[in-house]
């Protein structure tokens, strides 16, 4: 077991995405705390693929793909709340809508420019070989910023997840960190989505806060153990990857689903 | 100065008046009852008044040194979700964030209000128990606790003891009556139940899509409108 982390801590590449794939799972567990609870689940998934559109113009552009997917992803992700208020378009069929719509509008890019490749495999399934130098530096900032933002308005996320009239009509600015709670999904979900691949990344954010509202029962403890779970899922994912030659994010995914079937039974356990 | 006061106050939904000519005031330790029928817009007045709804017409203003921020309100149980993950002291806690202005965490004053409150309530040994494995009695007890947190001077209660078995429902009452004449604290309660808002008010607002009765309990008790909510029977 040492000898294949020493190997594995051996690869540049490795360790680059070891650190970057820690801090975003962080980050995806944290916020999907809220966002599973407040019945936001598919707008991870929503985002990871107008995430896909982005990816395959920026390619097609030749611009740096974090520099249009970053405020791309931001504004879909207001454009998700704003539907879901008004009732004309339900949330669920607005996600559908804009996803497939994304992902259609990539995929017709890509096969013009650079035509269907590897390429597109690694968007959609993620890979942890395009992953930059440059994209770990401001991957690693980014999602320090959103750990920051997420303990430092921790008070406030509670009150608007567990209440949000209570929370409106005693003053607190509920559209504010409503926005903030998207955005921070946003940039989270484009930072993880190299690695894990669009089709994947949602895994990230709903996983770990499920199977930890499988046995925690107060919203301080789901959240610490979401971070807790999502970094040693993610890291035995990454291993288990490397040491039997399986797609990174993939294995990851597997992982959680093995976590979240042992919290389901000790659940049942612990009820009897 | 009262501390609220609703001039002429209606709302509408997408262009359809539901309520007007609202007309009433709440002045330091009143106890009003808002009573009416299913639809009546009770609800839609109680939102107004939380400024989670604008009035279409007319104008609600605030006195006697309260804020809009420092009212505490006690929603239908409607609003929260069966499965969610919290703690009692986590749920009562929350209710101190409107006090925090810039402040980012809780202080000791906040988590000290919080016990306190707890305690009041008479639940204090509940404070780590998860919130949706209570009875519902208790539930409203610790959002009490939690709306007690958010305010020393208006208390905001819509439909209180919804769901309550009638032993719980008194209890609640009875909490209700005693913070509004202990601490000195005004209450504004929707309720269907006529019966029990005569018992305990001392102000009636009467609505039917527009005012029907504003006055005192003992006015109320002489009109007409208390026999007609309850099809010819008396008080």
């Amino acid at each position: 077991m040492s000898g294949i982390i020493g190997e594995m801590l051996s690869y540049q590449f490795m360790v680059r995405a070891l650190i970057v794939g820690i801090l975003v799972s962080l980050c995806a567990a944290l916020l999907g705390v809220s966002l599973v609870l407040k019945r936001f689940s598919m707008i991870g998934d929503g985002l990871s693929h107008v995430g896909f559109g982005a990816l395959a113009l920026a390619a097609a552009l030749n611009i740096a793909p974090l520099a249009l997917a970053v405020p791309v992803v931001v504004l879909a992700a207001f454009l998700l709340l704003r539907i879901n208020k008004s009732s004309r378009i339900k949330g669920d069929a607005a996600i559908a809508l804009i996803s497939s719509s994304a992902l259609a509008v990539g995929v017709i890019v890509i096969s013009v420019t650079t035509g269907m490749n590897a390429d597109v495999s690694s968007y959609m399934f993620g890979s942890i070989l395009s992953l930059s130098g440059d994209d770990a530096v401001l991957s690693i900032v980014l999602s320090v910023i959103v750990l920051c933002m997420f303990v430092f308005l921790y008070p406030r996320i509670f009150a608007v997840t567990f209440d949000e009239d209570f929370a409106r009509a005693t003053g607190t600015k509920t559209e504010l960190y409503n926005s903030v709670i998207a955005v921070l999904t946003a940039v989270t979900v484009v930072l993880g989505m190299r690695m894990m691949g669009a089709l994947l990344i949602s895994s990230l954010i709903v996983f770990p806060a499920l199977s930890s509202m499988r046995l925690c029962r107060s919203f301080r403890s789901v959240v610490i153990c979401s971070g807790a779970l999502a970094v040693l899922c993610f890291v035995l994912g990454m291993t288990a990857s490397f040491a039997f030659e399986l797609p990174s994010g993939a294995s990851v995914v597997a992982v959680n689903i093995v976590a979240f079937l042992l919290f389901s039974i000790a659940a049942f356990i612990k009820k009897r | 100065m009262a501390q609220l006061c609703c001039k002429n106050v209606g709302f509408a939904y997408g262009g359809e008046t539901v309520l007007s000519g609202v007309n009433f005031s709440v002045n330091a330790g009143d106890y009003l009852c808002i009573v009416g029928e299913n639809g009546s817009g009770k609800s839609t007045l109680m939102k107004g008044i939380l400024g989670l709804k604008e009035p279409s017409e007319g104008e609600i203003v605030f006195g006697d040194g309260l804020k809009a921020n420092e009212i505490g309100y006690l929603p239908q149980q409607t609003g929260i979700q069966r499965d969610f993950p919290a703690s009692v002291g986590e749920v009562v806690l929350s209710g101190r964030i409107s006090g925090m202005g810039h402040r980012l965490f809780y202080s000791r004053a906040d988590r000290e209000a919080a016990s306190e409150n707890l305690e009041r309530m008479g639940i204090e040994e509940l404070k780590d128990r998860c919130y949706m494995e209570l009875s519902g009695g208790q539930q409203q007890r610790v959002l009490l606790a939690r709306a007690m947190c958010a305010t020393k001077k208006l208390l905001l209660l819509d439909e209180p003891v919804t769901g309550l078995d009638p032993n719980a429902a008194n209890e609640m009452y009875n909490l209700i009556k005693l913070i509004n004449l202990c601490d000195k604290i005004s209450v504004i309660m929707v309720t269907h139940d006529v019966h029990e808002a005569v018992r305990y008010a001392t102000h009636i607002l009467h609505l039917g899509h527009g005012q029907l009765f504003f006055g005192s309990v003992e006015e109320y008790r002489k009109s007409d409108h208390v026999r007609r909510l309850l099809g010819g029977g008396t008080l």
